[in-house]
């Protein structure tokens, strides 16, 4: 377990020694600002009903982050080791296949939990310039806030298994980017025709990540898709872990 | 200390895509030894010592490590070697007492032993001028020695080191062999190289690895005497070379001969003597009762080199 800690302090620590983890960070800034500016502006025309949390998640600039960004933070997990030979030696060192898994999911899931840290700044200056007798709905925020740790946990468990496939960090990127679009449009497609009603209907609809998010920030903790997200990203961490374990084997 | 031998391992196989790339190879190590891996390139060196160190499973074969099973106790075997690997790959964004502290910690030691044993381990590799700089920024010979230093940083009873000096200027080399000898004192050391003056400087005993498989397993000195047993002398004489070709095809020790003239008049002769015997006091005693001039007089030493070829090329007209 100590192992483990100190081995995802080091994860993490990488992101912000190199130029990645200062790049992912801005350019996630500069996108949620042109969201939060896009929802002021669009206020400020009519009034609407649903909530600015909701709005925002349902806005593009969520799903660009999430689609582009993620594979971007989870390219280098397994890929960098692999390339500059490190694998060796983090293997060779008394520590568990599945601590090695675990660390560097953790501490990527820490990453990203850190890179969206400014989105609740944006709910505070929101805050600030409202009247003072009308309350922000803090448990709406959280509840958004858990869907897209959530949401993000499936993902980098994805860019992971991504990761751990090749040596080279741009290929790992684009394999990562490929299966964070084949999740996005997994639950689009229940919107198009031929998936409308029938089984394959329903099961679209339960990997259906907009409506997920939606429900989330309306403030509806469903069990389903906790268990969705969960099982699906335990599945792609122990594809990872069966991969480094397969390569001892040859 | 523990008589029981640190590295056990017996009929030790491992297959990639079909070829062996080792083929059931036995060998053990005794504590306190200091053992050279040589061989070509693709001999299977770094196959073997990724097994030990328990990168790699093989196909079939028994391992142990201080007495742990490679396979089924990687745990107990990982936290009693040092390992570096070919190439000495390490996190080149850290610092140098960074890096090693990181290590040291996921080895396993706590906080205040990792930063005595870090401390040790800079003084010790001669990192004390450098040991706040980034790693990528230094020189090779300085990142070989993180790389010691970092295999080293757990006290370990066993070091593995695959291709320590690859890649070093000679100074370089020199300081690193120094430092593997000074080790040698205090560990149990594997390595492996194919540079030849390598193993003959550091090591106290030679396991000569080709295609997969063992050829020779001696000390330096008695793979020597194994190869040579014809022998084989230098002399530079300067005399006529009939009466020189004359001696030399009449004297009933005197095997076979060759006669090359060289500058300044003098020949010079390689003479191969019949069972063994040492043609040197016979050459010079001739010399000087014919008034030739002698300037040199030696035997031929094998070098490690001749040895290498030689068991390596038997190996080939073997199949």
């Amino acid at each position: 377990m100590r192992t483990c800690l100190i081995l995802l302090r080091r994860e993490l620590g990488s992101y912000f020694v190199s130029w990645t983890g200062y790049i992912v960070i801005s350019v996630v800034l500069f996108l949620i600002g042109l969201g939060f500016v896009g929802l002021i502006e669009s206020l400020n025309v009519e009034p609407i009903t649903s909530s600015v949390v909701e709005l925002f998640f349902e806005s593009y600039n969520f799903w660009l982050i999430l689609v582009l960004v993620v594979p971007l933070i989870t390219m280098r997990i397994f890929a960098r080791d692999k390339s500059s030979g490190t694998i060796e030696t983090l293997i060779t060192t008394p520590i568990t296949d599945v601590q090695i898994v675990a660390a560097k999911f953790f501490g990527a899931l820490a990453f990203y939990a850190i890179m969206w840290l400014p989105l609740l700044l944006c709910i505070f200056v929101v805050q600030y310039y409202m009247p003072a007798d009308i309350k922000m709905d803090y448990g709406k925020i959280l509840s958004a806030y858990l869907g897209v740790i959530l949401i993000g946990v499936l993902f980098i468990a994805a860019g992971c298994f991504a990761s751990v496939l090749s040596k080279n960090q741009i290929s790992a990127a684009i394999i990562g980017l490929a299966f964070a679009v084949f999740l996005f449009t997994l639950g689009y497609l229940s919107y198009s025709a031929p998936f409308q009603n029938g089984v394959i209907s329903e099961i679209l609809s339960y990997m259906n990540l907009i409506e997920h998010i939606r429900d989330f920030a309306r403030g509806v903790i469903d069990t389903r898709p906790v268990v969705f997200y969960i099982s699906s990203a335990a599945l792609f961490l122990n594809f990872t872990l069966r991969t480094i374990q397969n390569h001892q084997w040859r | 200390m523990d008589e029981k031998p640190i590295i056990e391992v017996a009929n030790l196989t491992k297959r990639f895509s079909g070829r062996a790339a080792i083929n059931n190879i036995t060998f053990t190590v005794a504590r306190g030894e200091v053992v050279g891996l040589l061989g070509p390139n693709g001999a299977g060196k770094t196959t073997t010592m990724r097994i030990l160190s328990c990168y790699l499973m093989a196909n079939s074969g028994i391992a142990r490590i201080a007495g742990y099973d490679v396979f089924s106790q990687p745990y107990e075997v990982k936290r009693r070697i040092g390992y570096m690997p070919e190439n000495n790959p390490l996190h080149k964004d850290m610092r140098v007492r960074e890096y090693l502290k990181f290590r040291a910690r996921i080895k396993g030691l706590g906080w205040r032993e990792s930063r005595k044993r870090v401390d040790l381990m800079i003084e010790q590799c001669g990192l004390s001028e450098v040991s706040q700089r980034i790693i990528g920024q230094l020189s090779k010979g300085y990142q070989q020695r993180v790389g010691l230093a970092d295999a080293l940083v757990h006290n370990p009873e066993l070091i593995i080191l695959d291709e320590p000096t690859i890649g070093l200027d000679p100074n370089q080399i020199r300081s690193v062999r120094h430092l593997i000898k000074d080790l040698s004192e205090k560990h149990t050391i594997l390595l492996s190289t194919h540079n030849l003056t390598e193993v003959e400087m550091t090591c106290n005993r030679i396991l000569i690895l080709a295609e997969g498989k063992i050829l020779a397993a001696d000390t330096p000195d008695n793979l020597q005497k194994k190869i040579s047993g014809e022998r084989q002398i230098i002399a530079e004489i300067m005399a006529p070379i009939s009466q020189l070709k004359e001696y030399l095809e009449f004297n009933n020790l005197v095997e076979s001969f060759d006669v090359i003239p060289t500058d300044g008049g003098y020949m010079r002769c390689m003479i191969t003597s019949k069972n063994s015997a040492d043609l040197r006091q016979i050459i010079y005693e001739k010399a000087a009762a014919s008034g030739w001039k002698l300037r040199e007089l030696t035997r031929k030493r094998y070098t490690l080199e001749d040895i290498f070829v030689k068991i390596t090329k038997k190996e080939k007209e073997e199949e």
